[in-house]
């Protein structure tokens, strides 16, 4: 059974068709690169499957269990959102880490809300916290920050907040962690040590989606390529034989942009 | 010189006193205009649409005259237009309608102020908080909250600063203040008549008040400089 799986994915933003019949599929422990140029729609895709956005029609499986179906679903309650969003972690393009909270307390901070409505939490509150600050510590030490644990996000270089970023949304344990662009906004030199921290996550079979313009990583680590174009999905499939080889005219004209960028 | 020295104890008895008043208008616009001011800027932020436009134009209009005349009609209106003098004739009522004016009247200049800081914390903070499962709740007050207070600190300073020597306009209501209490010595009391220092001396006061609120809001600037 799939991990995800998403059918007929509709969204239109006023006169805008943004996406158009969106169906894929993945497993577990698979890593999907969605490619495409800028308004191709892949990031109102990874939009609508972290609930950021409601999309118009289709569905979204995580297990096989529907957890949303844009015809029944139109009115989720923010209650309701949060409880399915939860099975999605989201790495956003500009990091947006908290500034006023320290590496550490960016990455445990949601966990320690949401272990308030635990019904031992009165009881155990420094246990709990306690522990909670333990996982926090340990995934900053999996992406090689635990010395800059108590640095203010101001303090860190863009690389180190994305690395940051990436611990906080693992503290929830999403089922799928999902990275919109997650080195547009770094300078080159610092986009090596954040894919480097995703690769590690693909070596840990984490199950991923990667909306990303770096072709390179999404051929090397990517099971799987999507490319889009103009809200549809143009071509999918094993990430070789999409970048490498791929046999519609639209994705050979896109990806013959990156092929002097040493592919 | 020693003219001044002989008076000085009359004058700065009587300085005191008027201070005190200046005082306790400054301190009850705060206490009035900081919560009122998020109110109004709830108002005009809100998707009520008529809320909205209502709230807008209030702001403008109050922003828009000035607060002496703001003064003078809150004071007068109702006893000369309305034949009912709800703030009695006596130094209480004047004063009552001297906050009240002050209340509403920076109540609105706050509301911008708020809207500013509210609008300035990146969307992308929601969008965080939504995706790590917090709440509205949470996101606002763990979250934005304190990024707001940092960004509306600097201006509020402006604003505090200029209650302070706002608050001598209320002297057109006759409002037993610090330079009404400096001008009675111009026009003659307790046997001193025709002095202009006393007028001086309440600019002083001025310093020295805005001089500590400077130093106040500058410590609460750097208590908030952790993070950027």
């Amino acid at each position: 059974m799939s991990i995800l799986e998403i059918n007929h994915i509709e969204k239109s933003f006023g006169q805008a068709h943004i996406l158009r019949d969106i169906s894929f599929e993945m497993e577990q422990g698979q890593t999907v690169a969605i490619i495409g140029s800028s308004g191709s729609g892949k990031t109102t895709l990874l939009r609508c499957i972290n609930f950021l956005e409601t999309p118009d029609s289709g569905t979204i499986r995580v297990n096989g269990d529907v957890i949303l179906d844009a015809a029944v679903d139109k009115n989720l309650t923010d209650k309701e959102k949060r409880d399915r969003r939860l099975h999605f972690g989201m790495v956003f393009q500009s990091f947006n880490l908290f500034p006023q909270y320290t590496a550490l307390e960016n990455v445990t901070l949601a966990r320690k809300l949401m272990a308030r409505e635990r019904e031992d939490y009165k009881a155990n509150k420094k246990a709990i916290n306690q522990e909670i600050d333990a996982i926090g510590e340990e995934l900053l030490r999996q992406i090689g920050l635990y010395e800059r644990k108590d640095y203010y996000p101001h303090q860190l270089s863009g690389g180190q907040q994305q690395r940051v970023a990436i611990a906080r949304a693992l503290a929830l344990e999403p089922d799928i962690l999902c990275f919109d662009e997650p080195t547009s906004a770094l300078d080159p030199e610092l986009t090596g040590e954040v894919l480097k921290v995703i690769r590690s996550l693909a070596d840990k079979n984490m199950t991923m989606i990667i909306v990303t313009h770096e072709m390179a990583f999404a051929r090397d680590v990517a099971d799987k390529v999507i490319f889009m174009d103009e809200g549809v999905i143009v071509e999918m499939g094993d990430s070789n034989e999409v970048i490498n080889n791929p046999k519609q005219e639209r994705t050979k004209q896109f990806l013959s942009r990156y092929t002097n960028e040493g592919m | 010189m020693s003219q001044i020295i002989t008076q000085f104890p009359i004058v700065f008895e009587a300085l005191n006193v008027g201070f005190l008043q200046t005082l306790k208008l400054f301190i009850i616009t705060l206490v009035g205009a900081i919560p009122l001011g998020l109110v109004i800027c709830l108002g005009s932020m809100s998707k009520i649409k008529p809320l909205k436009a209502i709230t807008k134009v209030f702001v403008w209009i109050i922003r828009g005259t000035p607060l002496m005349i703001q003064l003078l009609i809150v004071y007068y209106f109702p006893g000369l237009a309305l034949n009912n003098p709800v703030w009695g004739g006596g130094e209480e009522g004047r004063f009552l309608a001297a906050s009240v004016s002050f209340i509403i009247n920076y109540a609105c200049y706050f509301s911008e102020i708020y809207r500013g800081g509210i609008q300035s914390i990146p969307v992308g903070q929601d969008e965080a908080g939504m995706v790590l499962g917090m709440t509205k709740s949470q996101t606002f007050f763990k979250v934005k909250l304190l990024q707001m207070v940092k960004k509306i600190v600097p201006p509020m300073s402006n604003e505090v600063i200029t209650l302070v020597k706002d608050t001598s306009l209320s002297r057109i209501i006759a409002l037993q203040e610090i330079i009404w209490a400096g001008q009675a010595f111009l026009k003659g009391s307790q046997g001193i008549s025709g002095a202009i220092w006393p007028l001086f001396f309440t600019g002083i006061y001025y310093l020295i008040f805005s001089g500590i609120l400077t130093v106040l809001f500058a410590k609460l600037e750097k208590k908030l400089d952790f993070f950027r």
